[in-house]
């Protein structure tokens, strides 16, 4: 059972019967500010499923391209059943069975699930055409055999993003994928999606397919993985199985040093309701309604969180009450009074302040100077310009103060925003969205794909205002930062709040169950809707 | 029957649309013909906008690649006719000088759109800019070239001819002015429809279309299922070359025999608003190139045999120069009403860069 | 002494990298330019073979444009409405938006002046400049309005739109100069002199009051763009619509502006030349300065300033275009085709630089993003 291949030891072209699906020696890959991957080792037995440890940032995913043939590594070699091969590209990765599942999921939304999967492998019924009939008949007995059914004709783009993640998977074993690679498949999945997914990925090792889980989520790692390789700073650090570790040892693995799983968030104490929403309904860019019907309230000094399973009218939510999108129908009340359908400009002037969560869409002009992106919102008024002319002097002034104050590692105010890491872009999307007199802040997945210290200090940041008073409305699509910093949180459906429960008492799976069905009763009442 | 039309006719203003109608009814099956022959180089136009945009290259340069086309194809002519001697003109007109011009043409298209495909797919330039450039250059060069020969006023390969299919075809009630319309057709238009036909079935049925598709709406997700984003774009966008010259062929060596500058005249343009409008589908791009191309061949067909009466009053009062405007017009008009509802491909006009090169 | 010297290195240095491709560019599109012209001595076999031609030809290109004091002020006479047709594109290009429809508000507002100063022209100039002057730059600006209109009201993409608004011009001046405003009894439609309405000259034979209007007319735009908030907001919109919308602009707004401001500079270009140069309109009244435009726009970086310097270039080239056909026989056409090839180089830039290992040099067309972005779909917010 342990008959593993020791790093160095010849690459003997005897075949054992142990000898590893996929082994990696030694891969080297370096750009040119930073090396990405330092000599790492990785071994994949068949049938295992082994999980991938690491930060953002520490090399997963440039390990994952070099044995998916989308980078070279520039040392070290990889090894398919004891077999020292090539990887040219992508169609060659498919063509050895090595397929991946990418974070974000490489599914054409306007195409069909036959279409998606076809993609790259078809099944022809001459040269020129597809065999479609064919195709379908072969998605449907696969999908049987694994215990997923799914409609071959539906567009993707309907689908639901657990039923997503499936056809990615279909498509995987359409290719008769040996070595499966899941780059974070369960970011964007409810707990009990994560479930059902774990349940398809142990019956596919069980078939003998060997699985790479690549993830940041110490619990899932520890749940699903046979073994647990952790990588960091483009280094292995450690390889363990979940039976002798824990969670405390692999953050500080992970990590490389002792973190605090949770933040303190504290006391909290509510004061006068700030933000009231009152039978909110809003349409998405389709025309179809998005939000329908939404209350609720955030008060001073806390934070609300909203959870829910992305694109459940989150995202038509917030930008409703930043103004971004007028409602069709409801009430948006701040403090006492009436904004709704008004101006991003008014609200900011109420005291409204964003973080959303694409902030190279809305939070960044990219190609302007850091100063000009830290007064982005208040160009137009004094100091910052008087009677229509800009002030250059005060706006660096002003720029290179919030600099300092939020840390922001820049060459200097007039860099462009370009060029600043994801973090520090974050960073001052927040310096500036937090340094004005705030009574709301809405922040929209504010710390998504960032490193450890970022996350760190715009958690901090969030407590640090809510503690002076202002409302906060927290949206994410991960239900773990939810948990951690809400005072209350809502749990968000089909464009619907369906619960509302008490931030630190709140069980994960029971929220975890309102986001993937909105709940029993709303089930049924739905369910009966819809018949 | 005929009180019935008077009676509408001679309502105030609603009579003038029933007039409209009328002299609509008469005229379109008599200038069908030319109707298909106006939308051919549109059409072509359109149909290369749909293979490059499909595969998520914007082509503004359409235009110049018909206006090349055009050029070259006249040219060649000019050149080869000394060496082939005029020839004998076989079915549809065809003679080896005329053959040679139209595989010019097709060739200079090639070339052309290789470079639009070079200058946005590994150059990474911003497409249309490239695409403009390339019409700039088109339409300076070829202005250029055509005032050094044009001095000596040579005579290029002539063109082709439409095939006349038999009278009592063309007589037959209800379909007969249909049969006219496609078959009295050149070579390059007759080709026109079958293209469009058989583009439509390769773009949803085949291999190469489902790669097209995936390409233009998420590049990403097809090279991970090891399809080469590059090559497919290059061979669209060349491919799409081919398509546009034979529209510019159409100008110098069917619908005319000669070559002036600038005499793809917003073709290309129309071409694009035409892919719009049919939604970057081949059948609807052509459809729409009809409706383009009917509403110029009506406004001729007004300046030629006015209709009578009160109508005729009214149409006869505007200048001449308002019936040349009418496509451009309608062009506007339609697209403005058309494009919020009309989805492109997800990824038109982004460079594809691949992925983990950084 | 040193910090001086420091100073002036760097000063030199982001020059160069500012300059560099346009430059190469530049020398690139002579040199094609110059093969060129050797082969269609091969097309034209009446002359026998000269192999110094493309030299005999630049150089009547050269004292064209600056060989003597007259040929400078032509040089400065041709660039005038390049000057401001470039702003225009340029203007556009700031805001994420493609002015290919320079030309048809150059001619509609070269039109609108013609009609104006006509009825004018017996006033006094004080009056009827201004008049014809403005009136130009309104019709220009109304027919920028149009696309910019229809891209903020349905997302109809202004490429496609302001091209067929070019040939829509082109009818209208073909009916007007033809109709209304033809001159009785003249053979072939003309329109009659703008008489008091044309502009002043101010040097030499040919350098009228439009160059120094130009001139005014840079400072402005650049003080506009750079040193108000409603050229941030021009800029914002044109890098990143939706961050403009979240930071309180209004995008549809601005860009309707935009397109309309430009209209106006491309519409007052054409009224330079009329009232400047023409002094009247025939049917058939053409320009190339509307394309010629997008070329200086490009070349000039979408900076006013930029602006100005490959206005001059082009601006060269079509004074300098009569001596060349006079020196070497070829049709003032090459220069067209010269224009064509460098910004075909210029496009295709980014390959240059890397061929050429040139680094900290910046790409000449950066601000254009947003126009691919924007293209069939409704996405100006």
């Amino acid at each position: 059972m342990t008959a593993e291949v020791t790093p160095g030891a010849p690459a003997g072209p005897e075949e054992h019967v142990q000898a590893p699906a996929l082994e990696m020696r030694g891969i080297t890959k370096r750009y040119p500010r930073v090396v990405a991957n330092d000599g790492i080792d990785l071994t994949v037995r068949p049938g295992e499923i082994h999980a991938l440890l690491g930060e953002n940032g520490a090399g997963k995913s440039t390990l994952m391209n070099i044995l998916y043939g989308l980078a070279r590594p520039d040392e070290g070699e990889i090894l398919l059943d004891g077999q020292r091969v090539e990887i040219a590209g992508p169609a060659d990765a498919i063509a050895r069975g090595i397929n991946m599942v990418h974070q974000h999921f490489m599914l054409v939304p306007v195409l069909t699930v036959a279409e998606n999967i076809l993609l790259g492998e078809e099944t022809m019924a001459n040269p020129v055409f597809l065999d479609r009939a064919e195709a379908r008949r072969r998605i449907v007995e696969l999908g049987k055999r694994f215990g997923f059914e799914v409609d071959p004709d539906a567009k993707v783009g309907s689908l639901s993003v657990g039923w997503q993640q499936r056809v990615e998977i279909l498509k995987a074993l359409y290719r008769d994928a040996r070595i499966l690679v899941l780059d974070e498949p369960t970011a964007v999945l409810t707990p009990q999606e994560t479930d059902e997914i774990f349940s398809v990925l142990r019956r596919l090792a069980d078939a003998g397919h060997s699985i790479v889980f690549i993830s940041h989520k110490l619990y899932e790692v520890l749940e699903i993985a046979d073994r647990i390789t952790v990588i960091r700073r483009g280094k292995v650090v450690g390889e363990r199985t979940p039976a002798e570790t824990s969670e405390d040892d692999l953050a500080e693995l992970m990590v490389g040093r002792e973190v605090q799983l949770t933040v303190d968030r504290g006391e909290s104490h509510p004061a006068d309701v700030v933000l009231r929403v009152e039978g909110l309904e809003v349409k998405d860019d389709r025309g179809n309604k998005a939000v329908s019907g939404v209350d609720l309230e955030v008060r001073a000094g806390e934070i609300l969180g909203v959870a829910g399973v992305a694109g459940n009218g989150q995202d038509e939510l917030v930008e409703a009450i930043v103004g971004l999108r007028r409602p069709v129908g409801g009430r948006i009340t701040l403090g006492e009074r009436d904004v709704t359908g008004h101006s991003p400009r008014d609200l900011h002037q109420a005291g409204v302040g964003y973080v959303p969560a694409d902030r190279h869409r809305f939070g960044l002009v990219l190609s302007f100077p850091c100063s000009d992106n830290l007064v982005l919102t208040d160009y137009y008024q004094a100091p910052y310009a008087r009677f229509g002319m800009r002030d250059d002097g005060a706006i660096r002034a002003a720029a290179e103060r919030r600099i300092a104050e939020y840390d922001c590692r820049t060459p200097s105010a007039d860099a462009r925003a370009s060029i600043l890491s994801g973090g520090n872009q974050q960073k001052l999307v927040v310096a500036r969205e937090f340094s004005r007199h705030l009574r709301l802040l809405v922040l929209d997945q504010p710390t998504r794909g960032l490193d450890v210290g970022s996350i760190e200090f715009i958690h901090h940041q969030a407590i640090a205002r809510r503690d002076a008073g202002v409302a906060i409305l927290l949206v994410s699509a991960e239900l773990d930062e939810v948990l951690e910093l809400s005072d209350r949180i809502a749990v968000m459906y089909r464009g619907r709040i369906v619960a509302l429960r008490d931030g630190r008492t709140a069980d994960k799976n029971e929220i975890g169950l309102l986001m993937a069905t909105g709940g029993e009763d709303r089930a049924a009442d739905t369910a009966g809707g819809a018949a | 029957m005929e009180a019935l039309i008077e009676t509408l006719y001679a309502i105030p203003l609603l009579g003038l649309a029933f007039q409209l109608v009328g002299y609509l009814v008469a005229v379109v099956p008599s200038i069908s013909p030319i109707i298909l022959q106006a939308a051919t180089p549109i059409a072509f136009a359109a149909l290369c906008g749909v293979i490059c945009e499909r595969s998520g290259v914007v082509n503004i340069g359409i235009e110049g690649v018909m206006l090349t086309a055009a050029f070259v194809g006249w040219y060649a002519g000019v050149l080869v006719v000394p060496m082939f001697g005029p020839g004998e003109p076989g079915v549809l007109g065809i003679t080896p000088a005329l053959l040679v011009a139209f595989a010019a043409a097709l060739a200079s298209g090639l070339v052309v759109s290789a470079l639009h495909a070079w200058l946005s797919i590994s150059v990474k330039a911003d497409q249309i800019i490239s695409g403009t450039i390339i019409n700039i250059a088109a339409f300076g060069i070829t202005g250029y070239l055509n005032t050094l020969i044009a001095s000596g006023s040579p005579n290029g390969a002539g063109a082709f001819t439409q095939l006349s299919p038999p009278r009592e075809l063309r007589d037959l009630p209800v379909i007969g002015w249909l049969i006219d319309m496609f078959l009295s057709q050149g070579p390059i238009t007759l080709s026109l429809v079958v293209v469009v036909v058989v583009f439509q079935l390769l773009l949803f049925r085949s291999r190469w279309g489902l790669r097209t598709r995936a390409v233009g709406e998420h590049p990403r997700a097809a090279e991970t299922v090891g399809i080469d984003v590059i090559r497919v774009r290059y061979r669209n966008v060349i491919l799409g070359g081919l398509l546009a010259a034979m529209g510019g062929a159409f100008l110098s060596l069917e619908g005319t025999n000669s070559f002036q500058a600038g005499m793809t005249a917003g073709r290309g343009f129309i071409g694009l608003a035409a892919m719009i409008v049919g939604r970057w589908s081949p059948l609807g791009a052509f459809g729409a190139a009809l409706l383009f191309s009917s509403t110029q061949a009506i406004g001729q067909s007004i300046g030629f045999f006015p209709p009578t009466g009160q109508l005729g009053e009214i149409l006869g009062a505007l200048p001449g120069q308002a019936y040349d405007a009418i496509p451009y017009f309608v062009t506007i008009v339609v697209l403005a009403g058309v494009v919020g509802r009309s989805i492109p491909p997800a990824a038109v006009g982004q460079p594809y860069e691949r992925e983990a090169v950084s | 002494m040193n910090d001086i010297a420091g100073r002036g290195i760097a000063l030199v240095r982001r020059v160069w990298s500012l300059v560099a491709l346009p430059l190469i560019s530049i020398l690139l599109g002579l040199l094609v330019g110059a093969v060129v012209i050797l082969v269609s001595q091969v097309i034209q076999p009446t002359k026998p073979f000269d192999p110094t031609l493309p030299i005999t030809g630049y150089i009547g290109l050269f004292r064209g444009a600056f060989g003597t004091f007259e040929g400078q002020v032509d040089t400065l006479v041709f660039a005038t409405p390049l000057v401001l047709g470039g702003l225009s594109v340029a203007l556009a290009f700031k805001a994420g938006l493609f002015n290919i429809g320079a030309h048809g508000q150059f001619l509609v507002g070269a039109l609108a002046s013609v009609a104006i100063g006509v009825t004018f022209n017996t006033s006094p100039a004080i009056v009827a400049i201004p008049m014809a002057l403005g009136a130009g730059m309104l019709a220009g600006a109304a027919w920028g309005f149009i696309p910019g209109f229809l891209k903020a009201v349905s997302g109809a993409h202004e490429v496609v739109t302001t091209i067929m608004l070019n040939y829509i011009a082109l009818t209208v001046v073909a009916a007007m100069v033809s109709g209304p405003l033809d001159q009785p009894g003249s053979p072939s439609p003309i329109t009659d002199d703008v008489g008091t309405a044309a502009l002043p000259i101010i040097i030499g034979r040919s350098g009228h009051l439009g160059i120094l209007i130009a001139g005014v007319v840079v400072l402005l735009v650049a003080w506009l763009l750079y040193r108000t908030t409603r050229g941030f907001e021009i800029r914002t919109v044109g890098a990143n619509p939706d961050a403009a919308r979240y930071a309180g602009m209004r995008p549809r707004y601005i860009l309707v502006l935009t397109m309309s401001l430009a209209g106006l500079l491309a519409g007052m270009s054409g009224a330079t030349v009329v009232l400047g140069v023409t002094h009247l309109m025939t049917a058939s009244f053409g320009s190339t300065v509307g394309f010629d435009s997008i070329a200086v726009a490009l070349l000039g970086r979408s900076n006013p300033f930029g602006v100005v310097f490959a206005a001059l270039l082009f601006g060269a080239m079509r004074a300098g275009a009569p001596q060349l056909q006079l020196q070497a026989g070829i049709p003032t056409e090459i220069v067209d085709v010269l224009q064509a090839t460098i910004l075909l180089f210029l496009v295709a830039s980014p390959y240059i630089r890397r061929a050429l290992r040139l680094r900290g040099v910046k790409e000449p067309v950066a601000e254009t993003d947003t126009i691919s972005k924007t293209y069939g779909s409704e996405t100006v917010g």
